[in-house]
């Protein structure tokens, strides 16, 4: 069964065999959001009771920090804490284990445009950057995790920690892994990067990348192929 | 009498013109563009294929004019997606003859594809209402 929401401040979609399973995923990222919300006075965030989950993320903020030269920032000069870029996709992901959990093989779950699936070959398409009702590829995914990372909709809002300057030489960027924590963290990681990402990305162990540069030039890993409806 | 006859012949001269363009059954080429129509490459019209129904997005107002989309799907496949009311200043045409081939060439791949979820940065309630992802949503998945 579909069911949309709005969490996160984003719209949800997700496909869950019933209402009891949709409520926890829902419920789940609530909680999240009120917990690590940069927007909220009384998160963990703002207030810096940072509880253990938190920590898991800011560490894993911290480890893409290095990994990408700087490129990825947590936070940026005269802005508060924001580890928004990978909270996500973290959330979505612990979801997913929830449902496993529970017995739910069968789901798929989509926040954001970031996307985890398990249980049948699921057709996951990627947004054309430049139509918002097209697709420029449909990957087929049986157990795992589609993440984008993109300026068609909020323009160029996505900085590069070394320079910070925006980034403008891509304009799509994706990211398929096994989970959707290294998938989001990795495609928010390498845009930041522009298209040195590309490479960067393409490199990170389990990692096949998708990307769409400003010349409308697509960038794809060898092995995605097979994954191409 | 006979200068009425060779009027008679003119006026019916001059109808044969109207008469033969009457059956204007081909479609003359009118100022109002189709869309890049071949990136929705099904090869059959589906017609007779059972369970085909559109499902109709909402109108939604940009910065260009109002835009709006309809879905056709087969069962659960989409066979087609097309924008019903577009903008009038040509954008959409403008942003389709930039896109270069590579990405045109995946995109065209790609559209005939069953869809069940879309990635993308799609984190506005508004980009959502007007989304792919959207029309896939009203559908029931």
């Amino acid at each position: 069964m579909r069911f949309v929401e709005q969490v996160m401040g984003m719209p949800a979609s997700i496909e869950v065999p019933d209402q009891a399973a949709a409520g926890a995923v829902f419920g789940w990222l609530r909680h999240v959001d009120r917990r690590f919300s940069p927007f909220r006075p009384d998160s963990e965030v703002r207030t810096g009771r940072h509880s253990k989950e938190l920590t898991e993320v800011l560490d894993l903020c911290a480890r893409y920090e290095r990994d990408t030269g700087g490129a990825f920032r947590v936070q940026l000069p005269g802005r508060p804490l924001d580890p928004c870029g990978v909270v996500k996709g973290w959330a979505v992901q612990r979801a997913a284990d929830m449902l496993r959990a529970a017995g739910v093989t069968e789901f798929c779950l989509n926040v954001g445009g970031d996307v985890v699936a398990a249980g049948r070959p699921w057709s996951i398409g990627i947004r054309h950057p430049d139509h918002v009702l097209r697709v420029c590829a449909v990957l087929e995914v049986d157990e795992g995790a589609v993440a984008t990372s993109g300026t068609y909709e909020r323009g160029d809002h996505i900085v590069d920690g070394r320079t910070g300057r925006p980034v403008r030489d891509l304009v799509s960027l994706t990211v398929v892994a096994n989970d959707l924590t290294t998938a989001d963290a990795v495609s928010t990681a390498a845009f930041a990067m522009g298209t040195e990402g590309i490479a960067w990305a393409d490199a990170q162990p389990g990692c096949l990348v998708f990307a769409v540069d400003r010349d409308r030039e697509v960038h794809r890993s060898a092995g995605l192929t097979r994954m191409l409806r | 009498m006979r200068k009425a006859l060779i009027i008679l012949a003119l006026l019916f001269a001059g109808l044969v013109p109207l008469m033969r363009y009457h059956p204007a059954t081909s479609p003359a080429p009118t100022a109002v563009a189709a869309p890049p129509a071949p990136e929705t490459g099904t090869p059959t019209p589906g017609t007779g294929t059972q369970g085909t129904r559109t499902v109709d997005g909402p109108v939604v107002d940009t910065e260009f004019g109002p835009y709006q989309v309809r879905v056709t799907f087969s069962g659960a496949t989409i066979t087609d997606v097309q924008i019903v009311t577009e903008p009038g200043d040509g954008h959409s045409q403008r942003i389709a003859s930039r896109a270069g081939p590579t990405l045109r060439s995946e995109a065209l791949r790609a559209q005939s594809a069953h869809i069940d979820m879309v990635s993308g940065a799609t984190v506005t309630s508004e980009a959502y209402a007007r989304s792919l992802q959207a029309a896939i949503d009203a559908n029931g998945g």
